[in-house]
């Protein structure tokens, strides 16, 4: 007995739509967001990741919605991150049907955030939303890993593995570990960057960014991955979840 | 005529999620605290998530103890969710202090002893033979867990023919831990059967038809 390697389909959904664009630019629609989920839950999707990518500026009446109508239809754990500022939003989400909230930016401006949060919701529901990527030339932290926001776009000289560590000791429960340099890209995974984190922290992390092939989840899980996430490759139908998870268990991996 | 299932609302669970998934299989169900309503149900739903301490402190205050009590002594289903199981036990242990649960079992939930924490994601379970819950259920199916705290050591002392053994079923994360109790008119699941697909529905199909 022993938990199975999860794999985690995620709609990036702005104004009720499902979108997903090339490192965060240039959006194209892929669809309803409900309909999506009912359709990866039937595939075998262990668990579904909601990003509201448009949080900051859009109503987020139609995110609350969206979740609503999900949770009433899919029977599996939903995650919803984007623009999570405070303990009220998390309530919010939780009380539309979400199981999980994502926390980013708002985090590192205020990491007592992630204690808040944590001390009131519990742990498990708390997943902390880290975008990182390599240190671009003429800067350097510790593990070579930087912190950044703006959709990868800006730089913030915090250290991704002292983040990531710290926000677990404040109370999150799970890394959400997304790969500025690799998403978008479908060259697979950092897993560097993976092995540099789950070094570092207790608490399940989901690798995400870069994936395109079949032949890039393997070496997530082996590089200390818990759970493998991917958005375009699924949406366009360039790979299926089953097969997916048929890959993972060929190469070892106890999948559900 | 469908079953009346109240989900017991003391402010500390996922209970749309249940709500919907009790409706799902065919329940009648309500959201609420109200001690007649909870007391008239064929089946109370306790849920819970976060801390167990917090979690004992809010069932006390909706006096949620005192009403599984009664029911049980009248022989009237009860079904714990996740730290709604973890609260029926004797004791729970966080951070170093030890707290008072309802103590329909004996027995303490500690942390999860594992190198990754919360046991987070899909398992499977061992269910022993005439279970009820997992009737008609794969031996390989699996279950969604959530949780960093657990019960690791069942101490309830069954071995007189008085008693009617307790149905105990377990899983590993780490360490073995109990997965579900079927125990009379009390059972219980570590898991969430309401987010656990096809799968938890039919688990509470199969608590539903014996209400």
């Amino acid at each position: 007995m022993s938990v199975a390697v999860r794999v985690i389909p995620c709609l990036d959904v702005t104004e009720g739509r499902v979108v997903k664009g090339v490192n965060f630019q240039n959006l194209r629609d892929a669809g309803d967001p409900v309909e999506m989920a009912k359709i990866y839950d039937a595939e075998g999707a262990d668990e579904l990741t909601f990003l509201d990518i448009t949080a900051s500026s859009g109503n987020r009446e139609t995110t609350y919605d969206v979740v609503r109508r999900t949770a009433e239809q899919v029977f599996i754990p939903l995650t919803v991150g984007g623009g999570v500022r405070s303990a009220k939003d998390v309530d919010r989400l939780l009380r539309a049907g979400a199981d999980k909230v994502g926390v980013n930016t708002a985090a590192i401006a205020h990491p007592e955030l992630i204690r808040e949060i944590s001390e009131r919701f519990g742990s498990q529901v708390l997943v902390l939303s880290v975008d990182a990527r390599r240190c671009p030339e003429g800067t350097l932290t510790p593990s070579g890993f930087e912190v950044t926001t703006h959709g990868g776009r800006r730089g913030t000289g915090i250290d991704a593995v002292e983040w990531a560590h710290r926000a677990v000791e404040l109370g999150a429960g799970e890394v959400l570990l997304n790969s500025m340099d690799a998403d978008g890209t479908k060259d697979g995974y950092d897993t560097e960057m993976i092995d540099a984190v789950r070094k570092h922290v207790t608490v399940p992390v989901i690798a995400s960014g870069g994936a395109g092939k079949l032949a890039d989840f393997p070496p997530a899980i082996a590089a200390g991955a818990d759970a493998v996430l991917a958005a375009s490759v699924f949406h366009f139908g360039d790979l299926r979840i089953a097969e997916v998870k048929q890959t993972l268990r060929e190469a070892g991996h106890p999948i559900r | 005529m469908s079953k009346r299932v109240v989900v017991f609302d003391y402010g500390f669970g996922n209970i749309r999620s249940a709500e919907r998934a009790l409706a799902r299989v065919g329940a009648d169900v309500e959201i609420t605290a109200d001690y007649d309503k909870a007391m008239a149900a064929d089946g109370l739903l306790v849920p819970g998530v976060g801390a167990f301490a917090a979690c004992m402190a809010g069932l006390k205050t909706a006096r949620g103890d005192w009403i599984i009590g009664r029911r049980l002594a009248g022989g009237r289903a009860v079904l714990g969710i996740c730290v709604g199981m973890q609260i029926l036990f004797a004791r729970g242990v966080e951070h170093g202090v030890e707290s008072s649960g309802c103590d329909q079992w004996p027995g303490t939930v500690e942390p999860l002893r594992a190198p990754v924490v919360p046991h987070m994601g899909w398992n499977t379970v061992k269910a022993p033979e005439g279970s009820h819950l997992f009737a008609g259920l794969d031996p390989q199916e699996r279950y969604y867990f959530v949780h960093s705290y657990a019960v690791h050591d069942w101490d309830l002392n069954t071995t007189t023919d008085a008693f009617r053994p307790p149905k105990v079923t377990w899983t590993t994360h780490g360490e073995p831990f109990v997965a579900a109790v079927e125990n009379g008119p009390l059972w219980a699941t570590q898991f969430h059967p309401e987010k656990s697909g096809d799968a938890g529905a039919q688990l509470l199909t199969n608590w539903i038809i014996t209400l």
